[in-house]
């Protein structure tokens, strides 16, 4: 079963801790997190359960049809949108039990002090692209 | 594709070579492995004139090369000093051991999975990584961890069918990525067991069964992925000499009287097959298979497909009161639910089911058919 495994720059519960952001960190504060961060994805490589990680710029914009024989439409870029999605993970897991496990072992990810950040992860399972074949 | 299913034929046969001339599993499984893909190269312009010997020896080979340059070379090379020829043990016994080894009870589904997809069926971790649509790396992983897992197990116990038949069902559901057709895969494994084990019953029933759902194949889906419930189904697309095929693997099974739970799934499998058109459908027989998959396994799922098969045998109102006694968090149960309550005249609660059940489907062609499904029943209950 796939899960992704998102992480927001903003939005979401209420932060459990609160904290500055990274640029206010000292460098091995940056340091120790980047680690913890490439340990978690070496890990998921070695159980067998990695698909996917990528990190998203908070640049982009919204865009949309402008209708027939006009360009596309362009909105944004919200810098101060409420909601900005920073990357994800993609993991294989055998369980529910076991993303949550370890999206747990993720959101353990260090912070200023080498504090746990506690920061909310949102776990959503992939939909199947297809029908089991002997459900009908 | 039909030459790469002889040259997959040949695996299991050739780690038993191995295994029996010292190797362990986990090793003579690489070697294989990497024969296996040295073939996939060499033999299209150059095809041995015994396929087997060949991969023995080139398997044998890479063992050697492996087990030379590890650490423990001094233990390993004794073994390998001692070469000794292949013993009496036939290799269908060898390739029965590897199934029970690669659907271990202590492995995790998936790893079972991709450990029979390789050991057994003689698919590259390309292949199963492709299918299962996981980065190549992660497959590899996968498989050396399910192995390390079964390390030291006894190759020369008898295992669990059920754990075996369970593996070999997964995999026939799993996955469409890349060139293999899992599906077919699973019939071919499945295919080469019933031969194993002497017919036994239930490794045909899950023959049969699956037989039965792959000569529908291509009536399942219309355009665009859609998926097309039985009852709509052009029957004439379905591919009648898999069925009878089916019917008579079936037939054999169940006159052995040891009925098992895919035997009554394929007869229920074989009832929908024997009717030319969906009304022509024998759902009083139907409901009574329904009751004995029940008597075998006690699962909420038998019970809500019961209830579907009760509405078309006694009639919508008989149905939803089978439904009443299965648990509502049963996956499915809205959309059983709204079937019923549709045929039951009863539109607005069914167009609200379907639309429910469209939320909880857990593969998007299922819920875009719900979807369909309420947006089609809104429209009836509408002026």
């Amino acid at each position: 079963m796939k899960y992704l495994i998102l992480k927001h720059y903003q939005g979401g519960p209420t932060p459990a801790v609160d904290y500055p952001p990274m640029d206010q960190w000292t460098p091995e504060e940056v340091d120790a997190h980047m680690e913890f961060m490439h340990d978690f994805g070496s890990r998921l490589e070695e159980t067998g359960e990695f698909v996917d990680v990528q990190g998203l710029s908070p640049a982009g914009a919204f865009i949309r049809y402008g209708g027939q024989g006009r360009p596309p439409i362009t909105d944004g870029p919200f810098a101060e949108t409420k909601d900005v999605i920073a990357g994800w993970y993609i993991i294989d897991v055998d369980s529910w039990d076991r993303a949550v496990e370890l999206a747990g072992e993720l959101s353990a990810v260090p912070g200023p002090g080498g504090e746990p950040l506690y920061e909310w992860l949102e776990v959503r399972p992939f939909m199947g692209a297809e029908a089991p074949k002997t459900a009908e | 594709m039909n030459d790469d299913a002889q040259l997959r034929d040949l695996v299991p046969a050739v780690i038993g070579v191995l295994v029996r001339r010292g190797a362990d599993f986990s090793s003579a499984e690489d070697a294989v492995q990497e024969a296996l893909i040295r073939a996939l190269q060499v033999w299209p312009e150059d095809p041995p004139r015994d396929p087997k010997g060949w991969l023995v020896t080139a398997a044998w080979h890479k063992f050697v090369d492996a087990a030379r340059s590890e650490t423990a070379r001094q233990r390993r090379e004794l073994i390998v000093d001692a070469e000794p020829a292949g013993g009496a043990v036939p290799a269908a016994d060898d390739t029965l051991r590897l199934y029970f080894l690669c659907a271990h009870p202590t492995l995790p589904s998936a790893a079972a999975v991709a450990l029979t997809l390789r050991a057994v069926g003689g698919l590259t971790t390309r292949q199963i990584a492709q299918a299962c649509l996981v980065p190549e790396a992660t497959m590899a992983q996968r498989i050396v961890r399910a192995k390390r897992r079964i390390e030291g197990l006894p190759l020369d116990q008898p295992g669990d069918l059920t754990t075996v038949l369970r593996v070999l069902y997964l995999v026939f559901n799993e996955g469409y990525g890349g060139d293999i057709d899992l599906a077919a895969e699973a019939i071919r494994l499945v295919r080469q067991l019933t031969a194993l084990t002497d017919d036994d019953p239930e490794v045909a029933g899950l023959l049969a069964l699956m037989l039965l759902h792959h000569a529908r194949r291509d009536s399942r889906t219309g355009p665009g992925g859609r998926l097309i419930a039985l009852a709509e189904q052009d029957r004439a697309r379905w591919d009648s000499a898999l069925i009878a095929e089916g019917v008579a693997i079936l037939q054999t099974a169940l006159a052995r009287d040891r009925l098992g739970e895919y035997q009554a799934q394929a007869a229920i499998a074989a009832l929908h097959a024997d009717a030319s058109q969906a009304a022509e459908t024998d759902w009083v027989q139907i409901v009574e298979w329904y009751d004995e998959l029940l008597a075998l396994t006690d699962s909420p799922v038998v019970r809500l497909n019961r209830a579907v098969a009760v509405g078309q045998a006694d009639g919508a109102h008989a149905g939803l009161k089978a439904l009443a006694e299965v648990a509502p968090d049963v996956p499915r149960h809205a959309a059983v639910a709204a079937y019923l309550h549709e045929r039951a005249g009863d539109l607005a609660q069914a167009a609200d089911l379907y639309a429910q059940a469209s939320h909880a489907a857990t593969n998007v062609p299922e819920r875009d058919y719900l979807a369909r499904q309420a947006a089609r029943v809104r429209q009836g209950v509408q002026p």
